[in-house]
């Protein structure tokens, strides 16, 4: 959308967004948590001046030390003069609303340095809504002209899932002694992780931990299809195909994950041990990303996810509409708790005038073509 | 159509700074700020002003309360306020000061431009109250 549909406060917001004014920048995240009125304007006049920055999602339990993680890999990145911007995701009460914010605690190696974006966010009690702020927030650093942006989540169900996979590349991190492989499975951390990461490598039990991932990992992998996929895993490198072609592209495409094993590495976040390892790793995923159809793949995949997620949004909102003019839900659930009528009769009922006005708006004309 | 609801939320950041170590009444503040459902950015310990600025700032809070129990209010909180001007993020910020601050250095401090401050032995409810009607959602 042109920037010229904006409001004047906006249209000033986002000529200091791209100038790199960085209070426009926090003021149009605010606005983006807010849902503030005019904010998908603002965003959609954002969207072309995205798609530059490399987005890293890291997730992983609670105290697996993600944030110091990730404070000493912006630490490098800042040497390497990259600008850095991230987005610290952490729960909220369920009771009050409410929540503390830790994680800028622990951001502390590049503290009062601007360059270092660092926002937090909470779920704010809205279902499913977090994760799109979070893309959100994400585009708006991007525009501004953020290098590296990191969206860091504690790890414990579909909401974070859904956060970390607005991101180009899944970090998950895990402690030692986390449980054994049967946990790492349930946990369903498998399947997003690009990158593992076990954390306090100093601890006794960090052997065990990684030994359990690795073997997860290659299970994974040889259960997919017979083309082995790595080439970039630490210790696949004799299975590497010695013309350097890349797997995806030998026809076996399709059977194999995405031609990317995940590595397993360690660190020690407190020390610093192993994050250059972690910033190669990382750097390797996205060339990957670049050179194979994956990265082509997830680019699209997120475009559907956003679409969808907007739609419902603006459909949820409709119903509610509906059933704000039909005197609202209390009377109708008080009908259903006293089995006057069921619930699916109710639903049946306020969605037909939706359904007609679909029918109605699709039937004369082709909709593609309509506006 | 763009019809999703607004969501507004209180944001605080609740700072330490300088070089006093002692944080439980932050905590406690911090704790009671979330259980009115507020959202908190705790700072953690030994921040310098321009850390303080650069978080309130980046998060875009309504609220800054800074505690100091170390006696360097009458240098550390200009030095933050002055921060916030040069981002022009001082008007849009409610600022209150906690912690041991001799009577004659209060006026001085709301001359500057914090909103209130409050001392040992304030009830909860007071400041949790002031921040609701002074920082509400717009």
């Amino acid at each position: 959308m042109a920037p010229e549909t904006l409001s004047p406060e906006d249209a000033s917001l986002y000529e200091s967004l791209l100038d790199g004014d960085h209070s426009a920048l926090a003021r149009v995240i605010t606005k983006i948590e807010n849902r503030t009125p005019g904010y998908r304007r603002l965003l959609s006049a954002l969207h072309g001046h995205t798609g530059d920055a490399s987005v890293v999602g890291v997730t992983g339990s609670p105290g697996a030390g993600k944030s110091t993680l990730v404070d000493k890999l912006t630490r490098q990145y800042r040497n390497n003069d990259e600008t850095v911007g991230i987005i610290a995701v952490d729960p909220s009460s369920p009771y009050s609303g409410g929540s503390v914010l830790g994680d800028r605690i622990r951001m502390s190696s590049t503290a009062g340095d601007m360059e270092v974006f660092v926002r937090s966010m909470s779920a704010r009690g809205r279902l499913g809504g977090l994760s799109m702020a979070t893309a959100d927030a994400v585009k708006a650093l991007d525009a501004f002209g953020k290098d590296r942006i990191i969206v860091e989540t504690v790890g414990a169900g579909q909401n974070e899932v859904d956060i970390v996979e607005t991101a180009e590349t899944v970090v998950v991190v895990v402690q030692p002694g986390s449980g054994d492989d049967v946990q790492l499975l349930k946990a369903g951390i498998l399947e997003i992780g690009d990158i593992f990461v076990v954390n306090k490598a100093d601890m006794d039990e960090a052997a065990g931990t990684v030994a359990d991932l690795e073997a997860m990992v290659h299970m994974d992998e040889t259960s997919g299809s017979g083309v082995v996929g790595g080439h970039h895993g630490p210790d696949s490198t004799d299975r590497e195909p010695a013309s350097g072609v890349d797997p995806a592209d030998t026809g076996n495409a399709a059977d194999t994950k995405d031609g990317w094993t995940p590595p397993v590495l360690q660190t020690v976040a407190t020390t610093g041990v192993g994050v250059d390892e972690l910033r190669g790793a990382l750097d390797a995923h996205r060339t990957h990303l670049a050179e194979s159809d994956e990265g082509t793949r997830r680019r699209r995949r997120r475009a559907e996810t956003e679409i969808r997620r907007l739609l419902r949004t603006d459909l949820g909102e409709l119903a509610e509409q509906v059933l704000n003019r039909r005197g609202g839900i209390e009377p109708l659930a008080e009908s259903v708790a006293h089995r006057k009528t069921d619930p699916y009769a109710v639903v049946d009922e306020l969605a037909e005038p939706l359904e007609k006005a679909a029918e109605d708006a699709f039937e004369p004309k082709d909709w593609v073509d309509g506006e | 159509m763009s019809a999703d609801q607004t969501q507004r939320a209180t944001r605080c950041l609740v700072a330490k700074v300088g070089l006093d170590g002692h944080d439980r009444g932050a905590h406690v503040i911090a704790r009671a700020f979330r259980d009115a459902g507020f959202e908190v950015i705790y700072s953690g310990l030994h921040r310098a002003p321009d850390e303080i600025v650069q978080a309130a700032v980046q998060e875009d809070v309504d609220v800054l309360g800074i505690s100091i129990l170390s006696g360097a209010h009458n240098t550390l909180v200009p030095n933050v306020i002055e921060g916030l001007k040069s981002y022009d993020a001082f008007e849009d910020t409610l600022i209150l000061v906690g912690g041991i601050i001799p009577e004659e250095d209060k006026t001085e401090l709301k001359n500057l431009g914090v909103a209130e401050v409050f001392g040992p032995g304030t009830a909860i409810e007071e400041t949790v109250d002031f921040v609701r009607e002074h920082a509400g959602p717009e």
